[in-house]
């Protein structure tokens, strides 16, 4: 595997469109679940062991080859939110856009035509890994991941919240992502059927709810 | 000293518009009853505990299966409370059910809730299979701890597969050894009851009903299939099974208009 391919595919700036996007930290800051560093931690944490963890077993999968047809049928069942689907699916494909012409590929090119409207994200981005030489182990890295820094990163402009301790509480959350991201390889090594279905019961209805704000920062 | 139980039931059409029990065996802790239904078409079993269960190490399941054109209600006489039992070092308890839905038969699975009292440790597994014209009703919610008390270890797992095809996949995992944040501002952010009302009925395949918010923790939502799920968190089980009582009572009309 190339190091460097997993830097391009997981660096904020790879042009997927994930920065429009809160990860349910939006509608939690204006509820007052997440006031601070301390909540943000808690939030980030209850985030990656449920949907990342589910988000980054899909990922995975596709990066070791499993029907991504099948995984994103399983990606619909695990997300019970339209919101959240209509989410995932868009970002899956910006992500697309963006593979397509990072790592084109014959595997990329079928998924395209077999969900011209995006297919989830996560089954995206495992084939886009897929496609750059990359193992499951990195797609589920680069999920995990994004599950935490999208939430830092809204925070620090919706609470003004100081970068530094945003970044701190993704640096503390490093041995948990690695735990996620092995855990999450594991499964996918055991097909399609071991794949976790962990969720967030406020997360989904949240979701919702922030879905019908008239005005909000980030689209989710 | 742990306990093995599964029970069974199967629910035919009569032949007359009404539904037969030809298999009704509880086991162990886990009695049921054929007791009276409101509605004609419908067989209804209660499912009566006859002790206390599951303790940790215990091994409960319930196999149910409502063939083509049955109409069965299963409901239940009192919360099932998952306890620690006598041996500390015990084994977790589990709890499977696997539930068998027809061409046009109906199932109305209404259980009371699952409370995880401090201490002990339950697996939860709840797999459904649903035949393409097959209607399902399905309820479940769960207490974190008695009154006043701090939740036992629970995780649980519904899986509902509509024509073969996955409708529904969700895993929750709280208490003690769940991963952490399961309390934060993402999952559960204090909240002691979780429910989930499931109503799958093929006319959702060509008229979806709308998402829309029950209050500030409910939600009622369409799924990628032809089903409403109702996601729901509250404070304690009185003020859950209201949110879904109210919500079950505006689905069931929906579907009647």
């Amino acid at each position: 595997m190339s190091r460097a391919a997993l830097l391009v595919l997981a660096d904020g700036r790879f042009p997927a469109g994930g920065h429009a996007h809160s990860g349910g930290a939006e509608p939690a800051v204006a509820d007052g679940r997440v006031r601070d560093a301390d909540s943000l931690a808690d939030f980030c944490r209850g985030r990656l062991h449920t949907a990342g963890l589910t988000a980054a077993a899909l990922a995975a999968a596709a990066a070791h080859g499993l029907d991504p047809l099948a995984l994103d049928e399983a990606a619909d069942a695990r997300t019970p939110s339209p919101a959240l689907r209509a989410t995932a699916r868009k970002l899956g494909r910006q992500m697309m856009r963006a593979a397509r012409a990072t790592w084109p590929g014959p595997e990329l090119d079928a998924l395209a035509r077999a969900r011209p409207r995006g297919a989830h994200q996560p089954v995206v981005l495992g084939l886009t890994a897929r496609s750059a030489g990359l193992g499951p182990e990195d797609a589920a890295h680069c999920v995990a991941y994004e599950t935490v820094s999208g939430p830092a990163t809204a925070v620090v402009r919706l609470l003004s919240l100081d970068p530094f301790h945003a970044t701190a509480v993704l640096a503390r959350l490093a041995p948990e992502l690695d735990r996620v991201a092995e855990q999450a390889a594991e499964a996918a090594r055991q097909g399609i059927d071991a794949l976790p279905a962990a969720s967030a019961p406020l997360l989904d209805i949240t979701a919702e709810a922030h879905a019908a704000w008239p005005v909000r920062l980030f689209a989710s | 000293m742990s306990v093995r139980a599964t029970a069974r039931l199967r629910a035919e059409p009569d032949g007359r518009d009404g539904t037969a029990l030809p298999v009704l065996a509880g086991e162990g802790p886990l009695a049921l009853r054929r007791t009276r239904s409101p509605q004609a078409a419908y067989a209804r079993v209660t499912v009566v505990g006859a002790m206390s269960a599951p303790l940790n190490g215990d091994r409960l399941a319930v196999e149910a299966e409502v063939t083509d054109g049955a109409h069965l209600t299963v409901d239940a006489a009192a919360a099932t409370v998952a306890l620690p039992g006598p041996r500390p070092d015990a084994d977790p308890s589990t709890y499977g059910v696997d539930l068998t839905v027809g061409e046009g038969a109906v199932l109305h699975w209404l259980p009371e809730q699952l409370v995880s009292a401090h201490g002990s440790d339950l697996r939860m597994t709840t797999r459904v299979r649903l035949a393409p014209t097959a209607r399902l009703l399905l309820r479940e919610e769960q207490i974190l701890g008695r009154h006043g008390e701090p939740t036992g270890a629970l995780t649980t797992r519904l899986t509902v597969h509509h024509a073969g095809r996955p409708l529904l996949d969700q895993q929750l995992a709280y208490g003690p050894g769940a991963p952490g944040g399961w309390d934060g501002p993402a999952v559960l952010a204090g909240h002691r009851a979780v429910g989930q009302l499931l109503l799958a009925d093929p006319s959702f395949g060509d008229a979806p009903l709308p998402a829309r918010l029950l209050g500030p923790t409910a939600a009622l939502t369409p799924l990628a299939g032809p089903a409403v799920l109702v996601t729901a968190v509250a404070a304690d089980a009185r003020l859950l099974r209201g949110m879904l009582d109210e919500a079950m009572r505006e689905l069931l009309d929906t579907l009647k208009a």
